[in-house]
């Protein structure tokens, strides 16, 4: 018998959207345009299956019990937790620590280091720097300007160019810099930022480094070991898993010597009234019960996408996102907020149309059944940057077709068109 | 397209705001934002014997809350405080009403043409914003004049 190595087939985005409940269905009479990945997406049948039959079959508390369902229940949470570990490329499933969501994740770090005793290398105070950039969701902002106020340390930022890029410069990371904190994917911009470069320089001065990898982790395949970094965070819900559920990774060493953030159930060593001892990492940030079936879904989410592939999905949207600004550079008016080229750019692409503002274009878009966001996207300091009060945005995933994006660039000259009446 | 929102009277008033503009004299002034979407409005009162004499004001936002403040100057500058109170309960009932209530044109006008934008849970909040900067405007100038007479 001959062995024939099969070809790739290609990718079937109609098999995709079957399993997708949701996207046979009609908004405002139209057939839904569902443009609004990057706030949210929407989840598989396989995922919903799976959760449900957790639930129906296995479902009590964690960690907690000898009984059967106990047991099954720890199973199928812990497995949850080395799937996720092995969908982001972690040497070490205890690495991983199930949050509520990314800004979860981000303040679990910023109220550790906050709770460092002076001495411990994880220590801020005033003289001490933490950087981010300017392009930050506010979850990757506000905890470490409120970390800043706690300790006297002070924040820095990589300012924005023209072209929705971090510009580099030289006197932001320095030696003074404990903790460098930035988004892989921009949620406004889009833009996929330089983690190689940031890590390098990090790691000249000794910082620490995180990555919020909420808009990455979905729509690319992403390595903790190969990215160099040590600490990243993601949210299901923006993975075709449930809200309610994310994930912190670190480093194990740095899990395992960091002060807890929150103290309760679970995550104790020994207790007693004068004082306790606390558990290892990933227990010690777990405290009381946790999101279990929502963690069951997460990992049935990971497995989906890794049955689809996510390097056949980046290529999938980085064809949906050149089609995208191609499309939008055809109507009249419309100004793109972010990389205009698919360059290290993802599929969150941000425009305004002159003279209507963001909020009417994405009511009109409503009316024709396509759901785009409108807003500053929880990153003020992006639409200031760039002398926009808001703008509106689309955002594909694998489910998204080219059809659905030419409905959205003629849905913008119709909306041109009712505003310049 | 909206057209159950997009009223012609809310474009109108969109298109051409009344009053817009910030003005001397003014007891009052306030900003208010709306955080969800960063629209904002800086608007200025000026109460005199118990009547708003002049209401002026400058924001950027959509075509609901641009329009909807142009709408509230009209109502409100002319009127005695509780009249204009009034008024702007009339209005939060309507804009609460999630398009169960019949706007009354004799206290409303113009304000009548966002009966539709009540069925828009996410748009009420951009109705409000002038609204609301004008209580709040309001309510201090006339502690002000009371805090002055005693």
């Amino acid at each position: 018998m001959t062995a024939v190595l099969a070809a790739p087939a290609p990718y079937d985005v109609d098999a995709v959207r079957a399993d997708f409940p949701v996207l046979s269905r009609e908004v405002n009479g139209r057939p839904l345009v569902y443009l609004d990945n990057a706030s949210s997406s929407h989840k598989p049948r396989q995922v919903l299956d799976a959760e449900r039959a957790f639930v129906e079959q296995h479902y009590s508390n964690v960690h907690r019990g000898v009984h059967t369902l106990s047991q099954e229940a720890t199973d199928a949470y812990e497995a949850a937790r080395s799937t996720v570990a092995a969908f982001i490329g972690a040497p070490d499933a205890r690495e991983v620590v199930f949050t509520k969501n990314v800004t979860e994740a981000i303040n679990l770090v910023a109220y550790s280091l906050g709770n460092a005793a002076a001495g411990s290398r994880f220590h801020l105070g005033a003289g001490d720097e933490i950087v981010v950039t300017e392009m930050e969701h506010h979850s990757n902002l506000v905890p470490w300007q409120m970390l800043c106020e706690r300790t006297g340390a002070t924040l820095k930022w990589f300012p924005l160019t023209d072209d929705g890029r971090l510009e580099l410069r030289d006197d932001v990371i320095t030696e003074r810099t404990k903790l460098v904190a930035f988004a892989h994917q921009s949620n406004l911009l889009g833009t996929v930022n330089p983690v190689e470069e940031l890590v390098r320089r990090a790691r000249a001065v000794g910082a620490l480094v995180l990555v919020d990898a909420a808009q990455s982790v979905p729509h690319m395949p992403v390595s903790v070991a190969e990215l160099g970094v040590d600490f990243l965070c993601f949210t299901g819900h923006k993975l075709l898993g449930p809200s309610g559920v994310g994930v912190l990774w670190g480093r194990r060493e740095l899990l395992d010597a960091m002060p807890p953030f929150m103290g309760g159930g679970s995550m104790i060593e020994v207790v007693a009234m004068g004082g306790s001892t606390y558990a290892p990492a990933p227990e010690r940030f777990e405290a009381g019960t946790p999101v279990i079936s929502q963690a069951v879904a997460l990992a049935a989410a990971c497995d989906y996408l890794s049955r689809v592939g996510l390097d056949r999905i980046a290529r999938h949207e980085l064809a949906l996102t050149a089609r995208l600004l191609e499309g939008l550079r055809t109507v009249d008016g419309v100004r793109i907020i972010g990389p205009d080229t698919t360059q290290m750019r993802g599929a969150a692409v941000s425009f305004t149309v002159e003279g209507v503002h963001p909020h009417d274009v994405g009511q009109s878009l409503d009316d024709l059944g396509i759901a785009v966001r409108v807003g500053h996207h929880c990153a003020a300091p992006v639409c200031k940057r760039y002398g926009v009060p808001a703008t509106a945005r689309a955002s594909s995933y694998l489910y998204n077709t080219a059809g659905e994006i030419d409905a959205l660039v003629e849905g913008l000259g119709q909306v041109k068109a009712f505003w310049s009446a | 397209m909206s057209e159950s929102m997009y009223q012609e009277i809310i474009l109108d008033h969109y298109r051409n705001p009344h009053h817009q503009g910030l003005r001397d004299p003014y007891d009052v002034e306030v900003h208010h934002v709306n955080p969800t979407c960063g629209d904002e409005v800086t608007l200025r009162v000026q109460v005199v014997g118990g009547t708003v004499t002049d209401v002026s004001y400058d924001g950027q936002g959509c075509s609901i809350s641009q329009a909807s403040t142009s709408v509230m100057t009209d109502l409100v500058i002319g009127q005695p405080v509780a009249q204009a109170l009034v008024k702007a309960e009339a209005f939060l009932a309507l804009m609460q009403s999630r398009g169960t209530v019949e706007p009354d044109e004799d206290v409303l006008e113009d304000g009548i043409a966002f009966a539709g934008v009540s069925r828009y849970p996410a748009r009420v909040k951009c109705a409000l914003l002038g609204w609301m900067a004008w209580k709040d405007a309001t309510a201090q100038a006339v502690a002000q004049t009371a805090q002055e007479a005693s």
